[in-house]
């Protein structure tokens, strides 16, 4: 068997190519590239390909889109809104729903990919975040990621306020009142956002220009850094047999990772399609036009922006009024301070952790969730605030649907808001603490096989079997947090870095970090099939463990 | 997929490593591109043949073992999803050209019949790609080195050398004026795009703190623009939004002007006198742009009174001049002073006494 004969046209062009940007070695690097295989590696994917479908989906709606607050009294196709008076771009977005053929089916792939992009952008960062990926070397790859989750918020807001609907006006209208509430430069922005006030006409255009140009293309550039440095830094690989810092193990580019990942592009838009041929998403023609003295009750924006709705919904009713001004607490810290106590967190977190733990190396392979457990822990106190503010967005429809009081679903959640994310954090660190235990003793003496022997001297035992190879590399693979820089020096002298404030917080911090670690346990030799026999330095708790396993 | 997939493992390689990434046995590199002495090893490991490195496929010394007829049935699989995708697309153009769209109905067949179809077409090039991938080629983990991120220390002194003699040479280093005024020139640069938007829009001036009513507008219901007389309006319990006359249909007014207009018995008001005078015969009128964020407070409860914004659920109590019984609204909605005129239609006596909508920095 030989490799066959490159055809004549593939090799011309090949050729052609290689004959003005010297590219064979180029191509024959990057397509050799290695794809480490784990499901949770094609979240990124996901969202990748659904910014895809959303920039092709989007370019078709601007045929027809027409980005226009002037109003004009509506005859189109659907004849329930005969005669109403409406925006240019509420009236087109009706034409594109009903005089244009494929036009509905494009407005709602747009609109579900659009949801899909932010969620799959959640759970890669979640992923991201949970396993360590983002250390260094990948810090600024992170700060890109989560620059995009912010642009991806602005843009989901800017879009679904385009076709100036009933539901979507409302969105902006609390925006102007978000606005209003900062202080000294509030009322100037919102005038200048607006051009005037409320609604006004300029506000449509201003977030379409906003929308398909600025903010996505920065989105654009921003996708192509973030798998640039992807590309150049190589994936990281969760731990297994042979798995190491220095390599990394999986499918390769060419040809098998390229088929793949195709067929996963496919997969996500047939998906996509799937939902926006059978499931409708913002119906708009049913909402009406946007004027500002209507509403429907139960209004619901999209998902992403229901955390913020429900900060807003269940922060008091705090204002002051001083010196002839007002601050406006009960808009201001719900609407942008809370936002900001979880995104900052959020950026600059690889940079706090890499501060407190000290921890200045090179990581490839990721951490299990479970053997870094403050870091999992604050993350699910951060899920949790985010869930709990997110189902307050949705109260009312809680109240309704459940027939609970109302006021006591904002009282309930008011608790569960600070109480929610301390006991997840709690609950978190226990159970990773539990897991890091468990390992440690699968891997000092193999995992409880359930088979139960008598030996000779009558005493019964549980076998217990030797983890595989791959299972025992994984159970030892955490890292120890390297020790802080001793606080005091041989002579008892306090080093200068930890006398200072900082310092003194730093160590606290890092104490907080490593003070309940489970020692790795060191993998056993071979043999040992029957259970008994211990290393002779088997630690306290471990014999205790065993101790127990014997009936 | 669990965190202890247990593979058969055989004697090898220990996954504990040095952080530092530092090597100590040097494996088989596979999955670079081979240096020019690999080729020959390559070459004598397979010595048949004759000087191909890539006889046995494009990664040497990897394989999977699969039966050709396995293969075979999944070469069929792939085809027959391909062409599958391929009806799908004659089955779009067909829907396209048959299913017209135009009202509820028509479109949602449409909807059906192009989205139905760009699934199928989706979906099945999907699935005959995996079908591709996991049936036809073969399955393999290729290891890859990873290269230290950080550039040898004589690299980096280099490069650190290099760019600050280019740095003298040029003169930034040398000559502070040329560094300062080149700063100085570069500095307002970046805020003129902000002097530049300063258009965007008018100054704010006075006109948060003022509404389209005027002592003698009258009342008109939104939505018919019908005015409304004091007599029309006397079930109690009712509720009505009304607008100014003539701006029936200017947004810009109707997001500032929209009032609430509520029928109560006049005993169950309490008010002050002053508000007392503001009501005509149990009329009440509040301004409907909620407090906190601007909202319509569009629901009202006959039973208990009160006015409930949707959005974030701030309640007023109707009889109360509006005071806030729940949630995050800070003010009262304000009142509008209203009476009749002679021909006996709700006007209103003035402006409301105090801005409407959500607080502003200089609301005061």
């Amino acid at each position: 068997m030989t490799t066959p004969p490159t055809p004549k046209a593939l090799g011309g062009v090949g050729t052609y190519i290689d004959d003005r940007f010297h590219s064979a070695r180029f191509a024959g690097v990057n397509l050799r590239k290695v794809f480490p295989n784990h499901w949770s590696f094609m979240l990124g994917e996901i969202a990748l390909y659904s910014f895809i479908i959303i920039l092709l989906s989007g370019t078709f709606l601007t045929f027809w889109f027409n980005p226009s607050m002037h109003e004009v009294v509506y005859d189109g196709s659907y004849t329930k809104l005969h005669g109403v008076t409406m925006s240019q771009a509420y009236e087109s977005t009706l034409r594109i729903s009903f005089d244009v053929r494929g036009g509905l089916l494009m407005r709602q792939v747009h609109h579900w990919a659009a949801l899909i992009f932010i969620a799959a952008m959640f759970v890669h960062m979640l992923r991201v975040f949970f396993t360590g990926a983002f250390r260094k070397p990948r810090e600024l790859n992170w700060l890109i990621g989560a620059t995009l989750l912010i642009l991806g918020f602005v843009e989901g807001l800017l879009g679904y306020s385009l076709p100036d609907d009933l539901l979507s006006g409302m969105g902006l209208r609390i925006a102007e009142g978000v606005l209003l509430s900062i202080p000294v430069v509030g009322t100037y922005l919102m005038f200048f956002l607006f051009g005037g006030e409320f609604p006004g006409h300029d506000i449509i255009p201003r977030f379409f220009t906003l929308h398909v140009l600025l903010i996505p293309g920065i989105m654009l550039a921003l996708v192509v850094a973030h798998f640039m440095i992807l590309w150049h830094q190589k994936h990281t690989q969760y731990p297994g047999k042979g798995k190491k810092e220095s390599n990394v193990i999986g499918t390769p580019m060419y040809p098998a990772f390229a088929v793949k990942a195709g067929a996963f592009f496919f997969f996500v838009f047939g998906v996509t399609a799937l939902l926006g041929a059978f499931a409708q998403i913002n119906p708009v023609w049913l909402y009406g036009p946007f004027t500002p003295a209507a509403i429907s009750s139960g209004s619901q924006p999209d998902f992403y922006m229901g955390w913020l709705e429900g900060s807003l919904r269940v922060f008091p009713a705090w204002e002051i009024n001083a010196f002839g001004y007002t601050l406006a607490l009960s808009v201001l810290i719900p609407a942008l301070g809370i936002p900001g106590l979880v995104f900052t967190p959020l950026i600059i977190w690889p940079f706090l952790e890499q501060w407190v733990t000290g921890d200045k190396r090179q990581h490839h392979v990721v951490d299990r969730p479970r053997n870094a457990p403050v870091r999992t822990a604050f993350g699910m106190s951060g899920v949790t605030l985010y869930g709990l503010l997110w189902l307050a967005g949705a109260n009312d429809v809680i109240s309704e649907r459940l027939d609970v009081p109302l006021y006591g679903t904002t009282w309930f959640f008011r608790f569960a808001l600070i109480l929610g994310p301390i006991i997840a954090f709690i609950v978190t660190k226990r159970i990773c603490l539990g897991l890091q235990r468990r390992d440690a003793a699968a891997a000092s003496h193999g995992y409880e096989s359930g088979i139960i022997k008598q030996l000779p001297s009558g005493e019964f035992i549980e076998v217990h079997q030797l983890l595989t190879e791959d299972a025992e590399t994984v159970a030892v693979a955490k890292k120890e947090v390297p020790a802080l820089a001793a606080a005091v020096d041989g002579d008892g002298v306090p080093s200068p870095g930890s006398r200072s404030m900082m310092g003194r917080v730093r160590s606290r911090l890092h104490n907080f970090v490593v003070k309940d670690d489970i020692p790795v346990g060191e993998p056993h030799g071979n043999g040992h099939g029957d259970g008994h026999g211990g290393r002779p330095e088997l630690g306290e708790a471990e014999a205790e463990e065993r101790k127990e396993l014997r009936h | 997929m669990t965190d202890n997939d247990n593979t058969n493992g055989s004697a090898g390689v220990p996954g504990e490593e040095p952080a530092d990434g530092a090597e100590t046995r040097r494996p088989r590199v596979i999955g670079t591109p081979p240096p020019a002495e690999s080729h020959r090893l390559l070459s004598t490991d397979t010595p048949e043949t004759d000087g191909d490195p890539y006889a046995a496929g494009p990664y040497p010394g990897m394989a999977h073992e699969r039966s050709e007829e396995r293969i075979r049935s999944g070469v069929r699989w792939a085809a027959l999803f391909f062409v599958i995708a391929f009806l799908g697309s004659v089955a779009f153009v067909a829907g396209y050209v048959i299913f017209q769209v135009g009202d509820l109905w028509q479109t949602k067949w449409s909807n059906m019949a192009l989205g139905g179809s760009l699934t199928v077409i989706l979906l099945a090039i999907a699935s005959g790609m995996t079908m591709w991938v996991r049936r036809v080629m073969p399955h393999y983990d290729v290891v890859d080195e990873r290269h230290p991120l950080p550039s040898e220390q004589p690299e980096k002194q280099d490069f650190g050398k290099f760019f600050m003699a280019g740095a003298k040479e040029s003169g930034f280093t040398r000559y502070p004026l040329l560094r300062r005024t080149l700063m100085l020139a570069m500095a307002p640069l970046g805020l003129l795009p902000l002097v530049l938007l300063r258009d965007l829009g008018p100054l704010p001036e006075k006109k948060l703190r003022h509404t389209d009513w005027k002592k003698g507008t009258k009342l008109v219901v939104d939505g018919t623009g019908e005015p409304l007389r004091a007599a029309d309006f006397s079930s109690p319990g009712g509720i009505i939004t009304v607008v100014p006359e003539g701006k029936e249909h200017d947004l810009d007014s109707i997001a500032k002007s929209t009032v609430l207009l509520i029928k109560l018995r006049p005993e169950e008001l309490e008010l002050t006198e002053e508000q007392m005078n503001w009501t005509y015969d149990g009329i009440i009128a509040y301004s409907k742009i909620c407090t906190h964020v601007g909202c319509p407070a569009a629901l009202y409860e006959q039973s208990t009174h009160r006015i409930l914004c949707p959005c974030h659920q701030s309640t007023f109590d109707a009889r109360k001049a509006a005071k806030v019984t729940f949630g995050p609204a800070a003010r009262p909605l304000p009142m509008l002073p209203i009476t009749v005129d002679a021909e006996g239609y709700l006007v209103a006596q003035s402006d409301f006494h105090e801005p409407v909508g959500p607080s502003f920095w200089e609301r005061g």
